[in-house]
C-alpha cells in the first residue's frame, strides 16, 4: 500500500535557526505513527509542518517536500484551508471553545460548508460517537463544553477534529494534560480511529509510544535519527542514541 | 527616624495624595447639581427654549446631542473596529503598520478645535454638506478614531491564541476565525471604548462649532443635512453669549450634559467588569 504522507529531503528554519535537517520518512496510511524524542528535538514543529499550521508563525522557511496523497502540500497553488480539512489536529491541552458541546462539534462542518442544518444533527452525533463520548454528552448537548473533565473534554476535542472528515489526524501529546484512566480511554479511541485515519502523535510518554502505535521515529536535534516498526525500536534500537534515550540514560 | 516610621509616613502620604483625586470630581458633581438641580424637571427635558433662551428647555439641543453621538457612531464603528482588526490580526510589522499606528497617536494629539476647522474646510466647505449633521458627525467620527481603534485593537489581542489555532486547524479560513471565535469574545471589549469615544464625542463643543451647530434653533432637524443644536454649545452659548440668563438654565444644562456623559463612562466601566466575571478561559 503506498505511504499516506511522503516526506523528502524536508528542511523547516525558524529565521537563522535550522529546526528540522534533511528529513525523509513514509508514514504509513490507516496507522499509528509516533514521534519521541527530548523536548526541543522538532518533533513538535515536524507535526505543524504537515497541515502547516507553520505558517502562522512569522519567519518560518521550509524547503524540500512533503506529499500528501503524492501531492506536494508546501506547493504555491495548494490551498492551506483545504489542506487542514483533510489533516486535523488535536492538542496537548484540551482546548474547546467557550461554547456548547453542540456548537464545538459543528462549527468545522459548518464553515466548510458540509452540513445542511439537518444533517448538522447527524454529523454532530457520529463524529461524538466515533471519539467515544458520546454517551457521556448525549443528554446535555447544549451544555458549556467547559462542564466536562478534562478526558472528556480532549475527545470532544478529537470528535470536533473528526467532524470535518479529516484523512490524517495529528496529535500533539494529546495526553499530556490527562490522568491515567483518561489517558487509557483516549488510547483506546486512537486505536479504533486508526482504521480510518492515519494518525501522528507526538509524545514524551515512551510506554504510550510502545503501546499505542505501528511506527516509532525517534528525533534528536532536529534530526530524524531512527524509524521503523514500533516493536522493533524499541526491542532492538539501531542507533546507539534512540537506546539510550528510550533506556532512560539520555533525554 | 527608624525605617519602620518613614515606611508609615510614606504611606500615609501616598494614601492621602490618592484621596486627594476624589476631591476635584466630587466637587464639579456637587457644586453643578447643587445648581442646577432645581432647574432639571421633565418641562425641562422636553420643552425648547423660549425667550430667548432664557426660560423653556434644552430638549432640542438634549436631542441632537443624541442625533450626533448616533451619527458619530456610524462613522467611527466601521472604519475604527476595521482598522483595529487590520492591525490586530493581519498585519504585521512593516512600514505601512508603523505607519497606520503613528496616524492613530497623531490623531488622538489633535486638539479639538483643529478637528473643528478640519471639520470646516474638509466637510462643510470642500465636500459642500454645509453646516449639517453629516458635517458634525464625520468631525467627530474622525476625533473618535484612536480611541475607538486602541481600544478595539487591545480587546482583540486579548483573545487567547489557542482558539485561533484550533480554529485554523479545523479548515476555517482566516475571516472565519475572526469573526467566529474572536470577535465575539473581543466584542465587550470593543463595546467599552466605542461608548468611551462617544462620552467624549458628545460632550465635545470646538468640533461642532463651525460644522454642525445651532446657535438657536427650536424646531427639529428634519434631514442629515439640516443644522442642530447641542447640549455642549448650548451651554456655551448661554453661558457666555445671552445677556440676563438665570443662572439655574446654565446648571442645568450642564448638569443634564454631565448626567450624559458619565452615564456613558459607567456604562462602559460596567461592561468591562462583567467581561472580566464572565471571562471563560
Amino acid at each position: 500500500m503506498s505511504p499516506k504522507i511522503e516526506i523528502r529531503g524536508f528542511n523547516f528554519f525558524y529565521r537563522d535557526f535550522h529546526a528540522l535537517i534533511d528529513l525523509d520518512l513514509l508514514i504509513p496510511r490507516n496507522q499509528i505513527t509516533a514521534l519521541i524524542g527530548p523536548s526541543g528535538c522538532g518533533k513538535s514543529t515536524f507535526l505543524r509542518c504537515l497541515n502547516r499550521m507553520n505558517d502562522t508563525i512569522a519567519g518560518t522557511r521550509a524547503d524540500g517536500r512533503i506529499l500528501l496523497d503524492g501531492d506536494d502540500i508546501y506547493a504555491p497553488d495548494v490551498d492551506v484551508t483545504g489542506l487542514r480539512q483533510r489533516v486535523g489536529m488535536v492538542f496537548q491541552r484540551p482546548n474547546p471553545f467557550p461554547q456548547s458541546i453542540y456548537d464545538n462539534v459543528a462549527f468545522g462542518p459548518r464553515v466548510l460548508g458540509l452540513a445542511s442544518a439537518r444533517s448538522l444533527d447527524g454529523i454532530v452525533e457520529e463524529s461524538l460517537r466515533g471519539a467515544a463520548v458520546w454517551d457521556d454528552v448525549k443528554h446535555r448537548l447544549h451544555d458549556p463544553a467547559q462542564a466536562l473533565n478534562p478526558g472528556q473534554q480532549q475527545r470532544l476535542c478529537i470528535a470536533r477534529a473528526i467532524a470535518v472528515k479529516p484523512e490524517v489526524i495529528l496529535m500533539d501529546e494529546p495526553c499530556s494534560a490527562l490522568d491515567p484512566v483518561a489517558t487509557l480511554r483516549v488510547e483506546d479511541l486512537m486505536q479504533s480511529l486508526a482504521s480510518d485515519y492515519t494518525i501522528v502523535i507526538v509524545t514524551h510518554n515512551m510506554q504510550q509510544a510502545a503501546r499505542v502505535s505501528h511506527q516509532t521515529g525517534f528525533f534528536w536535534l532536529g534530526r530524524l535519527v531512527e524509524f521503523g516498526p514500533t516493536g522493533a525500536l524499541f526491542r532492538a534500537p539501531r542507533d546507539p542514541l534512540t537506546e539510550a534515550y528510550i533506556t532512560g540514560r539520555r533525554g | 527616624m527608624t525605617r519602620q516610621q518613614s515606611h508609615t509616613l510614606a504611606v500615609r502620604a501616598i494614601t492621602a495624595v490618592s484621596v486627594l483625586v476624589i476631591v476635584p470630581i466630587l466637587l464639579v458633581i456637587g457644586y453643578v447639581v447643587a445648581h442646577g438641580i432645581g432647574t432639571v424637571d421633565w418641562t425641562f427635558l422636553t420643552q425648547p427654549p423660549r425667550d430667548g433662551m432664557r426660560a423653556g428647555g434644552i430638549m432640542p439641543a438634549l436631542l441632537g446631542t443624541l442625533v450626533l453621538a448616533a451619527g458619530t457612531a456610524v462613522v467611527t464603528l466601521p472604519a475604527g473596529i476595521g482598522a483595529a482588526i487590520f492591525l490586530a490580526e493581519y498585519a504585521g510589522d512593516n512600514r505601512m503598520t508603523r505607519a497606520v499606528r503613528l496616524a492613530i497617536v497623531n490623531l488622538a494629539g489633535i486638539p479639538s478645535i483643529v478637528y473643528g476647522l478640519f471639520g470646516l474646510g474638509a466637510f462643510v466647505l470642500f465636500l459642500r454638506f454645509g453646516t449639517s449633521i453629516v458635517a458634525g458627525a464625520l468631525t467627530l467620527g474622525i476625533m473618535t478614531l484612536p480611541v475607538v481603534i486602541s481600544t478595539a485593537e487591545e480587546a482583540i489581542r486579548a483573545v487567547p491564541d489557542q482558539f485561533r489555532t484550533v480554529s485554523l486547524s479545523l479548515g476555517a479560513t482566516r475571516w472565519q476565525t475572526i469573526r467566529h471565535h474572536v470577535l465575539p469574545h473581543a466584542l465587550p471589549g470593543i463595546l467599552t471604548g466605542i461608548i468611551l469615544g462617544l462620552g467624549r464625542a458628545a460632550g465635545e463643543t470646538a468640533p461642532i462649532l463651525f460644522t454642525v451647530a445651532a446657535f438657536y434653533l427650536p424646531e427639529l432637524p428634519r434631514s442629515i443635512f439640516d443644522q442642530t443644536m447641542a447640549l455642549p454649545y448650548h451651554l456655551y452659548v448661554i453661558s457666555t453669549q445671552v445677556p440676563g440668563m438665570p443662572l439655574g438654565m446654565q446648571y442645568g444644562t450642564a448638569l443634564v450634559l454631565l448626567l450624559l456623559v458619565l452615564s456613558m463612562t459607567l456604562s462602559a466601566t460596567l461592561i468591562r467588569t462583567r467581561m472580566r466575571r464572565r471571562r471563560e478561559w
